[in-house]
């Protein structure tokens, strides 16, 4: 057992409202430069939708993440031949066309314009060339699913839905979407890392954390396409790959991430996993309908004493073991089973988590009114607005065993809460239906406080991150002592 | 001595190592000091189809005809065995010639794309376009040498595998050269330009081709409370 810690993420897509603030968050403080204007390292999707970059999910397109060849795990986008013979020109690249060109306005010819008849107006200029561009798609274009049935029509998680479901989706006043936040998934077998030519990708030992070394990234280009997720971005202007860093310096600090602290909806939870390294490939490579759950057993007891032993013989610091014990996320994952992975089919191992949002009901039954004399309590989730098997190709690499039961769980948590306080449901039905959720009372208690009363430090258990140690093994605090001060690098000796 | 021989003599036996000196000065400065300027600066982002036409045939041709140079200069003995047989010295020859084509195919395409495309125009510096034009004044040049001087692959043995010898051994011999057709002289120079100027533009990626990840594990894993370092792969 080779014990490491990972700093894991849950967003709770029932408390989504789409409210774009994570996205504006990260963008002023992370990628408001020169190159960066297109990049979204968080960014809110509508669902169903296209998304962004546009159909990133379609990996037939992008051929991102891994797959089992004759049992071994290999990179859909390269072998290592492939990466030498794709380093001048790579095949799955995206361009900027597929997220959006970047612009702004010229204001200045509002009040510099010469006096004529019509008023003056600001044109869109482009931020890469600085000429006059026309708009054709731009930031959550397709937002709200952008007025037009096109971007629900063209999600990639559509396949294997009826034509009449597919109709139901868009239908006139029982449309459905819900939002989808997504950041860097800092997964346990990252596949940018794989494709990384230079070595530039790397994982961080101590917290997980995903990251670029910006000094020797030079420009293949193969994480990009590797991502199945799209979460590595190219800065046109330095020539870089760039990705969502976790607000490290902010966690290095002991404050939640831009992303995390900013979210009005308070659906984002964020603590420590403890996982066995050494089961990674293993896990990855087995078959798509056991992903979930292999994913899951991964993931071990923060409370087990082997696994404390274990963890503390591989340099895991014991305050990071008791935040581990503490993890709102543990909970989510690997308790109450309602967070979920996204496409876990990619084969990435993602670490952020989506509890799976609860629709209303489809009523287009009959004389268009729900009928609720049914003897299954759970038959609404059945006949969701959202069908089952898009939420299943959506957090369960095609099969939806694992978000009915989060989503059944879900409704009995509710159920449970409105006999105590709405009281117009008798408790046998609640204790049927909590049994039959595979929960209890407690359990329903326990979701229903970290889901509605939680607090800012229920929501994020930040492991100390010991910085203060890092720094003492990468440089010798006393080298710079009796030297010049700020700016100088040298000693300032007598002389020429 | 003529004055043309002293000027044969500079270009031939001084530039040559001013040139070299400069590369080797500059790129090590360079990687220890501007390490994040290390980049092929790569394009394609921002426009992907000339991209293609351009770059691929622009990055085979130069590879396997600087490579042809190079296998020439080490078993110069064998090509002219292998040239002994008409048919197999055209075999090389032609193909030869053919990868030369092909690079200035490339480094035509790439050219035009980098004037035409105004978002690829942005990103492009003073120090693309010069760098460039030198690469296509050595491809052109060294077209036409083979076509107006045919049967390179035989004479280059007798008179640039000397020469580059004596360079190398630090005896500069110039004497072979200074015969030469002002055509095949001007392409001598252009690669010594090349080389000396290369540190000062994108071309530093040619140094940091990641030969390394043929054989590396595909995971890296950055420890930094660990003593045994810094990177490794997992």
């Amino acid at each position: 057992m080779n014990v490491r810690s990972q700093i894991a993420m849950v967003f709770h897509l029932d408390k989504c409202i789409g409210c774009h603030t994570c996205s504006i968050a990260c963008k002023n403080i992370w990628t408001d430069r020169k190159g960066t204007e297109y990049m979204w390292w968080n960014n809110v999707e509508t669902k169903p939708g296209t998304g962004y970059p546009t159909a990133w999910e379609d990996q037939e397109k992008y051929n991102g993440g891994w797959e089992v060849v004759d049992g071994k795990l290999r990179l859909r986008s390269q072998s290592k031949t492939k990466s030498v013979l794709n380093i001048f020109h790579h095949p799955n690249q995206p361009t900027i066309d597929d997220y959006y060109h970047p612009w702004t306005y010229d204001y200045q010819n509002l009040f510099n314009a010469p006096e004529g008849p019509d008023q003056p107006i600001a044109r869109p200029i482009s931020m890469i060339t600085g000429q006059p561009v026309s708009i054709e798609a731009g930031p959550n274009w397709d937002d709200d699913l952008g007025g037009s049935p096109v971007y629900a029509e063209n999600d990639p998680n559509l396949k294997g839905l009826s034509e009449e479901q597919r109709q139901q989706l868009s239908a006139v006043e029982r449309l459905v979407f819900f939002y989808f936040p997504r950041i860097c998934n800092h997964c346990l077998n990252p596949s940018c890392v794989a494709a990384c030519p230079s070595g530039a990708l790397y994982k961080r030992g101590e917290d997980g954390i995903v990251l670029v070394d910006q000094t020797r990234c030079r420009a293949w280009r193969a994480c990009i396409a590797a991502c199945p997720y799209k979460k590595v971005y190219f800065n046109w202007s330095t020539g870089k790959s760039e990705k969502c860093v976790l607000c490290y310096p902010r966690l290095e600090s002991g404050q939640a991430p831009a992303c995390f602290h900013s979210c009005v909806g308070r659906i984002r939870y964020l603590g420590v996993l403890l996982y066995d390294a050494d089961r990674i490939e293993e896990v990855a490579s087995m078959p798509a309908e056991e992903l979930v759950e292999a994913q899951r057993s991964l993931v071990l007891d923060p409370n087990d004493p082997e696994v404390i032993a274990a963890a503390r013989a591989n340099g895991v610091h014991d305050s990071v073991i008791e935040a581990a014990q503490r993890s709102p996320v543990y909970k989510f994952v690997k308790i109450w089973k309602i967070a979920l992975p996204p496409h876990i089919e990619y084969r990435t191992l993602p670490m952020l988590f989506y509890v799976p949002p609860m629709s209303p009901v489809m009523s287009n039954r009959g004389d268009h009114t729900v009928d609720s004399a049914t003897d299954d309590l759970f038959s609404d989730i059945e006949s969701a607005r959202i069908p089952m098997k898009f939420l299943g190709n959506l957090f369960g690499a095609g099969h939806d065993g694992k978000v009915r039961y989060a989503l059944r769980k879900q409704k009995a948590v509710r159920w449970y809460r409105r006999a105590l306080t709405v009281g117009d449901v008798d408790m046998a039905t609640v204790d049927r239906m909590l049994r039959e959720a595979d929960t209890t009372a407690e359990e329903a208690e326990a979701i229903y406080q970290l889901t509605s009363l939680c607090t800012f430090d229920e929501r994020f258990v930040i492991p100390p991150m010991h910085r203060e140690e890092a720094l003492q093994m990468l440089d010798d605090p006393m080298e710079h002592k009796q030297a010049a001060g700020f700016g100088f690098i040298a000693a300032p000796k007598r002389g020429v | 001595m003529s004055n043309a021989f002293t000027l044969d003599t500079f270009l031939f036996a001084v530039a040559p190592y001013l040139a070299i000196g400069i590369f080797l000065l500059a790129s090590i400065r360079g990687y220890r000091n501007r390490r994040f300027v290390f980049s092929s600066l790569s394009s394609q982002f921002l426009e992907n189809r000339q991209h293609f036409w351009g770059l691929v045939p622009l990055h085979y041709g130069i590879i396997v005809v600087l490579l042809g140079h190079l296998v020439a200069f080490l078993i110069p003995r064998e090509i002219i065995a292998w040239n002994s047989r008409p048919l197999r010295l055209y075999v090389l020859e032609v193909s030869a010639l053919a990868f030369g084509i092909l690079t200035v195919i490339g480094l035509t395409a790439a050219m035009m794309r980098r004037a035409n495309v105004s978002t690829v125009r942005a990103v492009t510096t003073g120090r693309d376009r010069i760098i460039l034009g030198m690469l296509l004044v050595q491809a052109v040049s060294g077209v036409g040498t083979a076509i107006l001087y045919p049967w390179g692959s035989t004479w280059y043995a007798a008179t640039a595998v000397p020469y580059l010898r004596s360079l190398l051994l630090l005896a500069p011999d110039v004497r072979a050269v200074a015969l030469m057709p002002w055509l095949v002289k001007l392409h001598i120079l252009t690669a010594f330009a090349i080389i000396g100027y290369a540190p000062f533009t994108r071309l530093v990626h040619v140094l940091v081709a990641p030969m390394p990840y043929l054989w590396r594990k595909p995971q890296m894993v950055r420890w930094y409370r660990r003593p045994e370092g810094a990177l490794r792969a997992q």
